[in-house]
């Protein structure tokens, strides 16, 4: 099924009755070249990739629910490039030249919007650490403009500039960032790797590994049976060490909950993605009206899903410093998803220990961004069995060696990245 | 969720503190680079019952060991963690 202008109106002429499915939903073949686990937006965009970059069409992507069912349904939709470790800063800048084509790669509507971030400042010490930022930014190539507060007031007249204790004071804009629509990223990835051969099979839990007398991984036992594989790739951040754990692997990694809101339809009102930099809260606002918000972990360990009443308080007391006329806009839905927080709040992209086994975990809760980048280095790993260039510091055993990639210098405590 | 410290009786989340997994001990001085790496490092990141330490700011400021369901948030247990406070409950 290929989508276009003409497409489009041969559906409308036929009342859009005629739409055909976008992706096969595939049962288990016996043995893939390659098993994908994990049917989010890394997972399937690793498939594409691996088709359509790598000439490996063999591959299989098992989903134990429904494809984007995690926290590729359940994140705040923001793209940026704003990094400043190296490592970091070309990794996502990676990602965000990728989400600049995604729509004519997959011949997808992703909805892709670069609509600016910006991060504010509230002091000058805030202000000096994202003019240092800006300019790692601009010397690697990505665009960042710092803004005064004259500038701020223009673009976004109706933030709260009478705030005595934490006064707006300007603001690091990054124009190539915005949003885009993560359940179409799920679905054109998918709609894309299905086209090129790649089979996506759902409702498929993996549990466990199946291995040869050499300890190498030559396939998986799922609740669909055994699938043999030449290779095994986990993308489930969230779940990372459950399911490394049935490889016999402990991971530097913890599981938290993350919650989002989104608030009743308003007329629009927010031009960007905004961060409170005087608190933890980032908003946007979707094209449907809903006002699109976040803020920090619940801070402990949680597989739930859910989150506590600390902070939704937390991030509407940021909502409200930033813009108190929101105060009346009702909330409708908050969610909780579980973020794979790792020692020192990077990802990992590495082979494990266990032959035949590779890892794409860590994302702590900044994966949505780094979805097509993500799946073209670990397509890239996985092909090749060596690091992208732009993955090479995404190691596993960075943190015995000390190469640790901490963006905010917190340490090895997951709960404060 | 809300958490019935043993000093303080029953109060809400935002009093509390969280630190992590109460099983990693800190290795002793000379241990190997291993035991440490896995001590400052590696989880078990339990998908289950878990025995956490927990410090109680808001009220007593006492460190405490809650044991917690990590799937359903369920807490079955809260003790005073080693050290003076536990000392004088005769924890």
């Amino acid at each position: 099924m290929k989508y276009s202008i003409f497409s489009l109106a041969r559906a409308a002429l036929s009342g859009h009755k005629n739409w055909q499915r976008t992706w096969r939903d595939a049962t288990p073949k016996d043995r893939y070249d390659v098993v994908i686990i994990g049917g989010g937006g890394h997972g399937l965009a690793t498939a594409w990739f691996l088709a359509s970059e790598y000439g490996i069409k063999n591959v299989a992507v098992l989903e134990k629910g429904w494809i984007g069912s995690g926290n590729a349904g359940r994140n705040t939709t923001i793209i940026r490039s704003n990094y400043g470790l190296p490592g970091n800063t070309g990794f996502y800048e990676l990602s965000m030249k990728l989400w600049e084509r995604m729509e004519q790669d997959l011949n997808y509507n992703s909805m892709v919007s670069q609509r600016g971030v910006i991060n504010l400042y509230h002091s000058d010490a805030q202000r000096d650490a994202y003019a240092r930022r800006g300019n790692t930014m601009r010397i690697n190539g990505i665009d960042s403009e710092l803004l005064d507060l004259a500038a701020v007031k223009k673009m976004m007249p109706f933030l709260n500039f009478d705030n005595a204790r934490f006064p707006v004071q300007g603001g690091l804009l990054q124009r190539r960032g915005g949003t885009a629509r993560h359940d179409a990223v799920v679905w054109g990835y998918a709609h894309a790797a299905s086209e090129l051969g790649v089979d996506i099979i759902q409702n498929c839990e993996v549990t466990g590994f199946v291995r040869d007398a050499n300890g190498k991984v030559t396939g998986v036992e799922t609740s669909r049976g055994r699938i043999g594989a030449g290779k095994v790739g986990m993308a489930v951040a969230g779940s990372s060490s459950r399911v490394a754990s049935m490889a016999g692997l402990r991971l530097p990694i913890e599981s938290h909950v993350l919650q989002a809101f989104v608030s009743e339809a308003i007329k629009p009102l927010i031009p960007n993605v905004i961060t409170f930099g005087a608190g933890h809260f980032y908003v946007s606002q979707s094209d449907k009206g809903g006002l699109v918000f976040g803020g920090d972990i619940d801070g402990y360990n949680s597989y739930a899903q859910r989150g506590n009443m600390p902070v939704m308080e937390d991030v509407c007391e940021g909502g409200m410093a930033l813009m108190p006329m929101i105060g009346r806009v009702r909330l409708l839905r908050q969610w909780g998803g579980i973020m794979d927080m790792s020692m020192d709040g990077s990802p990992i992209i590495d082979k494990t220990p266990v032959d035949g086994l590779y890892l794409n975990a860590g994302w702590c809760y900044g994966g949505f961004k780094a979805t097509p980048g993500s799946g073209f280095v670990f397509a890239h790993l996985l092909a090749r069995d060596e690091s992208h260039a732009e993955a090479a510091r995404f190691r596993l055993d960075r943190f015995r060696s000390g190469a640790v990639i901490d963006e905010k210098g917190q340490g090895a405590q997951p709960n404060l990245h | 969720m809300r958490i019935t410290c043993p000093f303080c009786g029953e109060r809400e989340l935002g009093e509390f503190t969280y630190l992590g997994d109460a099983k990693p001990v800190r290795p002793v001085a000379g241990a190997s680079e291993g035991e440490v790496f896995d001590y400052v490092y590696l989880r078990d990141n339990i998908a289950g019952v878990m025995s956490e330490n927990w410090y109680h700011g808001g009220g007593c400021r006492a460190w405490l060991k809650v044991t917690r369901n990590t799937l359903t948030h369920e807490i079955s247990a809260v003790e005073p963690a080693a050290g003076v406070g536990a000392a004088k409950v005769g924890a």
